[in-house]
């Protein structure tokens, strides 16, 4: 029941994206507007570290303009009529496995063009993009279920940052942490307790969503 | 007010007091680089328990309050959370002072001043969401939420991360004895009344700013 439900509005997102044509498009521009901009201040980097540090922070700066439209996109009208289609655990659900989809899309193309312009020093290709797609989950979930918080106030946009990015920070500091890793050396010693951590932040943030958002639903 | 009621205000009054004064007055061992900043741990640690027991309460009451939609539960949730800060920021004014001694500079890249930090924006986000919406139990129910979830992942983040970084120089982590173990045990005398009487007096401060709003709630009801 509730798999069919979310199965069902997991649908009704994408084919609303692949309509518009508007967020997977604008955000993509986004990403890439914004590593051109890197690219030209930063004209080469010598560094790793530099690489990730900045490399995050352009995914963070993504994810939270990618993800904070889930609750505002759709007006309130059409949101009492899901309540009455389908349950509020349905709905984060299907929210989050769309977010994640789209920022496991939108990670690997970014993590693309940025090793492009930037310069490719990743050592350890498998271990980035398991940090990579570990991270989208993260991202996504988390500021899903804080764009469903600050739908709820009178100016959502400014919020979604405030919110987010502390919560956000264990995350992000974890992902820095594995993906140096993964620049640096080619093994993977020592580094199966920080994706172990990442896991674990995602199934934290994922039942927390799921217990907590009844409550963000109902007015 | 009966005495058999206020006993933990006076204790823990008595308790802060007598940190104060045995805290400056006790000898204490004469440690490497720290010298006799050391005494600085009856009063910066003990702010930082402080404001993780009075989070705690805060958390405890946004759960009380989903679990029941009682509006008084969110006042005390709301005010811990104020309260919480003002214990954060004397944390950081007092390590930040320390560290500087110590360590040469008032902010050092740490995982615990880091997580520290973190948790003081993550509040002060929790205050400005509560600003940013007028009706009573929405705003109740929203705030409860953001508090159960910022709070559990800060757990996780000032919890566990610090413990898995190597290179703290905060004591207790990355295999370095940790500050309470090397404590000798005069330190420890004065050390355990501190904490248990800051808790006290921040308790009496939630106490105090809790009654306040009520007042004022019924107050702005009457008038």
């Amino acid at each position: 029941m509730l798999a069919a439900e979310i199965k069902h509005l997991i649908v009704k997102d994408i084919r609303l994206e692949l309509k518009q044509k508007y967020a997977l498009n604008g955000i993509l521009l986004y990403v890439v507007s914004t590593i051109f901009v890197c690219y030209l201040s930063f004209t080469r980097i010598i560094d790793a570290e530099t690489w990730n540090s900045l490399f995050w922070i352009i995914m963070l700066f993504t994810s939270v303009n990618a993800v904070s439209k889930s609750f505002v996109q759709e007006s309130q009208g059409r949101q009492l009529y899901y309540y009455t289609l389908s349950g509020p655990q349905a709905v984060i659900l299907s929210k989050i496995i769309y977010n994640i989809l789209l920022m496991g899309v939108l990670s690997l193309l970014s993590l693309i063009v940025f090793a492009a312009l930037m310069g490719d020093f990743i050592q350890n290709m498998p271990l980035f993009v398991v940090s990579l797609l570990l991270g989208s989950f993260g991202f996504a979930s988390v500021l899903t279920m804080i764009s469903a918080i600050s739908s709820r106030t009178n100016n959502n946009f400014a919020l979604m940052a405030i919110l987010s990015f502390p919560i956000v920070m264990p995350l992000l500091m974890t992902l820095m942490k594995v993906s140096k890793q993964a620049l640096e050396t080619t093994t993977w010693d020592g580094n199966y307790r920080f994706i172990l951590v990442l896991l674990l932040i995602n199934l934290v943030v994922v039942t927390l969503a799921y217990l907590l958002f009844p409550y963000l639903w109902k007015d | 007010m009966t005495l058999t009621k206020e006993w933990w205000k006076i204790l823990g009054v008595a308790l802060v007091l007598y940190a104060i004064i045995a805290g400056f007055l006790i000898p204490v061992p004469d440690l490497r680089i720290i010298g006799e900043s050391i005494r600085n741990i009856f009063f910066h640690v003990c702010m930082w328990f402080t404001m993780m027991t009075i989070f705690g309460v805060s958390l405890v009451y946004s759960i009380r309050y989903l679990s029941g939609f009682d509006i008084r539960y969110d006042v005390v949730a709301s005010q811990a959370v104020n309260v919480g800060l003002l214990f954060g920021i004397l944390g950081i004014i007092t390590g930040m002072q320390w560290a500087n001694f110590t360590w040469g500079a008032p902010w050092v890249n740490d995982p615990q001043l880091n997580g520290a930090a973190v948790s003081i924006l993550a509040y002060f986000a929790y205050t400005v969401l509560r600003h940013s919406m007028d009706e009573d139990h929405k705003r109740a129910k929203v705030a409860a939420v953001y508090n159960i979830f910022a709070f559990v992942l800060l757990i996780i983040f000032v919890g566990i991360l610090p413990k898995m970084s190597q290179g703290s120089l905060h004591p207790g982590a990355g295999g370095s004895p940790s500050t309470v173990a090397t404590l000798d045990n005069t330190m420890r005398m004065v050390f355990y009344p501190a904490i248990v009487g800051w808790i006290l007096i921040g308790t009496w401060i939630l106490n105090i700013r809790v009654r306040y709003v009520r007042l004022k709630q019924q107050a702005d009801m009457n008038s």
